[in-house]
């Protein structure tokens, strides 16, 4: 039970091992698009991934730099407008997961990928909505993954740009047809969930090695932590094998022309 | 009915200073030759429309042409930022570039909605986003039949939509394949529209329920090899993703930036 492994790799591993075998995810590119694809190439293979260019249940041999890539369309089984991918598929309700990554999430895993400060002046300007805004509400439950920080994990997010359960954790309270919202977060240092009243994020599992203390200090508020707080499983051999030939196949890839 | 012109003589004929242009492709299909010529010809005061901005829209916000942007998504794919939008956006360099941003579902329903002709696009979207509070285009209308509340935005009317395609046949029919994204939807939105193709044939060979624009819906085609580059052209060329990687530092710097457009655009002709 010596299993060397980087706390990334644990990360994409857990996440992974989020998604079941046989449902539908809308994919989210970089660490997202990894764990969907590692997820698939393991314990999931009948995993139906969905990408928002239009890719209809794909299954990419390396993974995709964006998320247009030809890669997607030609392992997909078939490829649709833009339009028809968010009004059919994914507003139409036939997305059961939506798989995010985000640069800012607060306890009430509201996300931020619009910019650091004010509207107006920001500080940092970052690339804007995308199609979070939507798959977050509209795919039956969101899953996060992120590297944990106190730079991501912040008090309060400086701009919804989608939502998780609003400024006061109501935000999905009696508004009809809307997703589950996120049901998981998985970071590089443990696995949270909402609480299921507050919907107040909490630390539900540890990664191995990584302390509580750990945990508050890179989060940016007073975090919770489960009573009964368990150990995250570690990564097997297989997964890390699958993992480390697929990330060595994508750098290759992608170096060249 | 498309007249076949020089990617010069399409651009100079339909993309007027203070126009509305719509240059789409979705990482795929993306019109960098025409982006190209449109900054050669130094077009002003445009309002850009585009759900991804990508390496195209940076490179003509640095170079001057656009006052207003109109997306959903503004980055440099897998790499990061786009430099340039943000030393606009952020710094006012070259001049300030007024932004308003979406949700790609949005735009999406946008351009579907300006393709039928409809005044706006009703979707289950924003909901609990502060984009709304940033955005004065983003409403919200109850639904006439079930009383829920829905987003609306006006559709996407441009006065140019311009987009890149495989191939046009001698009558300018032009297919579309691979991720199609909203060409289509670019081009039937638009008043008037100009389709760069790889290449024309004598037949389009398309299957039955191919993506294909009819001619006669398209005001000009213009050969332009390697039009898409360095994005890609499904059947034709890969995506360039090291030069993807590498525009991150080119553009990161004004000076590098200002060096790469002497020598890739302004020297680089372009069909007369």
């Amino acid at each position: 039970m010596s299993l060397e492994y980087t706390s990334a790799e644990m990360m994409t591993v857990t996440a992974a091992r989020a998604l079941e075998n046989g449902t539908t995810c809308f994919v989210g590119i970089g660490l997202p698009s990894e764990a969907a694809n590692l997820a698939r190439l393991t314990h999931a293979p009948d995993v139906v991934l969905i990408y928002e260019s239009g890719t209809l249940q794909t299954k990419p041999d390396v993974l995709p730099l964006s998320i247009g890539d030809g890669e997607l369309c030609e392992t997909a089984l078939t490829t649709v407008s833009v339009p028809e991918m968010f009004r059919y598929w994914l507003q139409g309700g036939k997305i059961d997961v939506g798989f995010l990554g985000t640069a800012q999430i607060d306890r009430y895993c509201n996300l931020n990928t619009t910019l650091i400060g004010d509207y107006t002046a920001p500080k940092v300007r970052l690339p804007g909505g995308g199609g979070a805004p939507e798959i977050a509400t509209n795919a039956g439950e969101v899953f996060i993954t992120l590297k944990h920080s106190r730079r991501t994990f912040v008090d309060g997010v400086d701009f919804v740009t989608t939502l998780g359960f609003g400024r006061d954790g109501k935000g999905r309270d009696g508004v009809p047809n809307i997703g589950k919202g996120p049901t998981r977060v998985i970071t590089d240092l443990c696995v949270m969930k909402p609480d299921p009243e507050t919907r107040e994020l909490v630390v539900v599992s540890l990664h191995p090695g990584v302390t509580a203390e750990q945990v508050q200090e890179a989060t940016g508020w007073e975090i919770r932590f489960a009573e009964a707080l368990e150990t995250t499983a570690e990564p097997s051999e297989k997964e890390l094998e699958v993992l480390r030939e697929l990330k060595a196949r994508t750098e290759r890839h992608h170096s060249g022309e | 009915m498309a007249e076949v012109l020089s990617l010069h003589d399409a651009v100079a004929r339909y993309v007027d200073d203070g126009a509305t242009v719509a240059m789409e492709g979705f990482t795929h299909l993306i019109p960098f030759a025409a982006g190209h010529e449109i900054i050669r010809q130094g077009k002003r005061d445009l309002t850009l429309v585009r759900m991804t901005p990508d390496l195209i829209y940076d490179q003509l916000i640095g170079a001057g042409c656009v006052k207003k942007l109109i997306f959903s998504w503004g980055g440099n794919p897998g790499v990061g930022s786009l430099h340039r939008l943000r030393d606009a956006v952020e710094k006012g360099y070259p001049h300030k570039v007024e932004i308003l941003e979406h949700s790609h579902a949005a735009m999406a329903c946008a351009y579907e909605a300006g393709a039928a002709g409809l005044p706006l696009a009703v979707l289950r979207g924003y909901i609990g986003s502060d984009l709304p509070k940033v955005n004065d285009q983003i409403k919200f209308i109850d639904c006439p039949f079930s009383g829920e509340r829905l987003a609306a935005v006006p559709s996407i009317r441009p006065d140019v939509g311009v987009v890149h395609a495989q191939k046009a046949d001698r009558k300018g029919n032009v297919l579309v394949e691979g991720i199609i994204g909203v060409q289509k939807e670019a081009v039937l939105a638009a008043r008037h529209s100009i389709v760069t193709v790889e290449e024309i044939v004598d037949d389009l060979e398309a299957t039955p329920n191919a993506c294909v624009i009819p001619g006669w819906a398209i005001d000009a085609i213009a050969v332009a090899e390697k039009g898409a580059y360095p994005s890609y052209a499904h059947g034709y060329y890969p995506r360039h993703n090291r030069f993807y990687k590498e525009w991150d530092t080119i553009a990161r710097d004004r000076d590098s930036f200002n060096a790469w457009l002497e020598e890739n655009v302004y020297n680089a002709g372009g069909a007369s």
